[in-house]
């Protein structure tokens, strides 16, 4: 992004601000898609918002324009259908700017009929998945299976690598990061199988491994939440061109502004900005 | 960037208020209202914690590289300490060549980079050697204490004195990894800076990452000292942690801090410029707080700021 691209977005988000209803919402390329978010509170802190409607507005007062929304109920949930039905009801009512994300499990049992629901009955565009929470790993049949239904639905599949840093868990409430070294295999035998990783900075993008890589080459997409580093996204970029590197807060867990400014601490092209902005999130969720 | 195009950015579409309910009376309630445009360009933000780990054949290309990501984002100043190879419990040699890179760093960025010489008090007779050679006799402001030996061991009293005589500020690493379990072998926790302390009162010294991320315990651990001051970097930016800081410590014991390049400047900062504090809190936070404790040492050697 150049800098003069950077202001002309942040000159939108002040008009917003000053406004601050869904009518001033800001014309597709102007404002971006953030693909993490969660409605509810988290077990062990508060997030800066916790109505869908006081979310959402401050979203709205960012620039976002839709922000992909799961609920903190399905962590730790069982009746995942139950989850699944209020966020829906609640991104419902926000003007179309959180669009929910339901959640499966897969070593449930009649998961189908979850997946199903979402589709269906709440007209989601994916779902999103925590394997560390719910208790299976990424070369369990059972996420196979899900995935490849998931794929016969058309529904983009979200696998939250983490939701907080390991160290600093409650020794009540511990779960390591997912581990992704299967994804790529399971990508390659499941044809039409759409997924993109949250949270996934520390492990993957951060690190520069050959595992990157070769999830890049799978398809999978990412998002910047936990991407750390000074300038760390344009580095990303550099290294790796064909990564697919979407905006994601992890709001309200994680200050806006912190995802925010990434964009402004990197030098980027308009092009590469436009793509993390929201061309890598609608290509996501619609693919060609 | 400059600091006028940064205080725009601010101003426009980066720094926006959070709770409407817990706000206090001077956050503006629109992004357009953030701050006072030329008390923002005048501002100038103070970075108590940075590395110079980022890519380039010499330490001086490295902090080349470091600087474009701090100049798009408006911080001016950087407390810079340690260049790889990071080494947990350093000899002597190695810290002193770890020292050598900062001390090419300061000579080569004099108006950026404040010096501050990494020591491992477990060489106790070598660290007041080197104390003597970055601080005393060279251009160093400060001390980076980080996992040679824990805060509240004897052998970092006669390192506290002398920081005392040579008004140099200590930044002590500290971090607390499930409830302390997971700490490397010497890994200090903020309740070991806070017996450290005890044993210095009125001693100023930076609480390094306060915690990391359980900083909930990191904050109460340092609340009675009132000489210790939480360095905000190197966790992720979770919410809660500036408004939790400011609560119990005051704004004036609050410190902006990056931990680049392993962190980004921008996750930090947006902590603070996204907290649910007013914005005179926010410029203490960002560099008031920090000129304070390095005026003296700035003031010793002659050092405008």
């Amino acid at each position: 992004m150049d800098r003069r691209s950077f202001l002309t977005f942040a000159a939108g988000s002040a008009g917003l601000a000053a406004t601050g209803g869904a009518a001033a919402a800001p014309a597709a390329g102007d404002g971006f898609v953030d693909t993490n978010v969660h409605l509810g509170s988290w077990a062990v802190r508060r997030g800066w918002a916790d109505a869908p409607a006081e979310l959402a507005a401050r979203l709205r007062r960012h620039g976002v324009t839709a922000a992909w929304t799961g609920h903190f109920d399905a962590v730790l949930h069982s009746d995942l259908g139950g989850a699944n039905a209020r966020l829906a009801a609640a991104c419902a009512g926000s003007g179309g700017l959180l669009v929910p994300f339901g959640t499966v499990n897969p070593t449930f049992p009649d998961w189908a009929d979850d997946l199903r629901r979402c589709r269906e009955v709440h007209g989601m565009p994916g779902i999103r998945l925590y394997p560390n929470y719910h208790g299976y790993g990424l070369d369990d049949p059972r996420f196979a299976a899900l995935l490849a239904r998931a794929a016969a639905s058309r529904l983009l599949v979200q696998i939250a690598v983490l939701l907080e840093d390991e160290r600093s868990q409650n020794p009540a409430l511990v779960a390591a990061p997912v581990n992704l070294a299967p994804l790529p295999e399971v990508l390659a035998q499941t044809p039409g199988a759409r997924v993109m990783l949250l949270n996934s900075g520390g492990r993957v993008l951060n690190a520069h491994t050959p595992l990157l890589q070769r999830l890049i080459q799978a398809g999978c997409g990412f998002e910047i939440a936990t991407l750390e580093g000074a300038g760390g996204l344009g580095a990303l970029l550099q290294r790796s061109p064909g990564a697919k590197v979407a905006f994601g807060s992890h709001a309200p867990w994680f200050y806006f502004e912190a995802a925010l400014l990434k964009l402004q601490e990197s030098e980027l092209t308009a092009a590469q900005l436009a793509a993390v902005r929201h061309g890598h999130a609608t290509a996501l969720l619609s693919p060609a | 960037m400059n600091r006028r195009t940064f205080c725009t950015t601010l101003a426009t579409g980066a720094a926006l208020p959070a709770i409407a309910a817990a706000r206090p009376a001077d956050v503006p309630a629109t992004a357009s209202a953030w701050g006072n445009a030329d008390d923002l360009r005048n501002l100038g933000i103070w970075d108590v914690h940075i590395h110079v780990g980022s890519p380039g054949a010499t330490p001086e290309k490295r902090m080349e590289t470091l600087l474009r990501s701090a100049d798009r984002l408006g911080v001016e100043r950087l407390c810079t300490m340690m260049s790889p190879p990071w080494q947990y419990e350093p000899t002597p040699e190695q810290f002193r060549r770890s020292n050598d890179d900062v001390l090419a760093i300061v000579k080569s960025f004099p108006e950026r980079a404040f010096g501050f010489v990494y020591l491992n008090p477990r060489h106790l007779k070598e660290s007041l050697a080197e104390l003597e050679r970055c601080v005393a006799d060279g251009p160093m402001v400060g001390i980076k204490l980080w996992v040679g030996t824990r805060a509240n061991a004897p052998e970092l009293d006669p390192i506290v004195r002398r920081a005392a005589e040579l008004k140099a500020l200590i930044l002590q690493h500290t971090w607390i990894k499930q409830r302390g379990k997971g700490n490397l072998p010497h890994e200090s926790t903020p309740m070991e800076l806070a017996e450290l302390s005890a044993r210095h009162p009125g001693f100023p010294m930076v609480c390094g990452h306060t915690g990391g991320g359980d900083w909930a315990l990191g904050i109460r651990a340092i609340r009675d000292r009132p000489e210790l001051h939480a360095d905000l970097g190197g966790g992720d930016p979770v919410y809660g942690e500036v408004e939790m800081a400011v609560r119990e410590l005051g704004a004036s014991r609050v410190l902006y801090g990056s931990d680049a390049n392993g962190r980004s400047f921008a996750s930090q900062l947006g902590r603070v410029l996204g907290a649910d504090i007013s914005v005179a809190d926010k410029k203490l936070i960002l560099r008031e707080n920090l000129r304070r404790l390095l005026l003296p040492a700035l003031t010793r050697k002659g050092i405008r700021a």
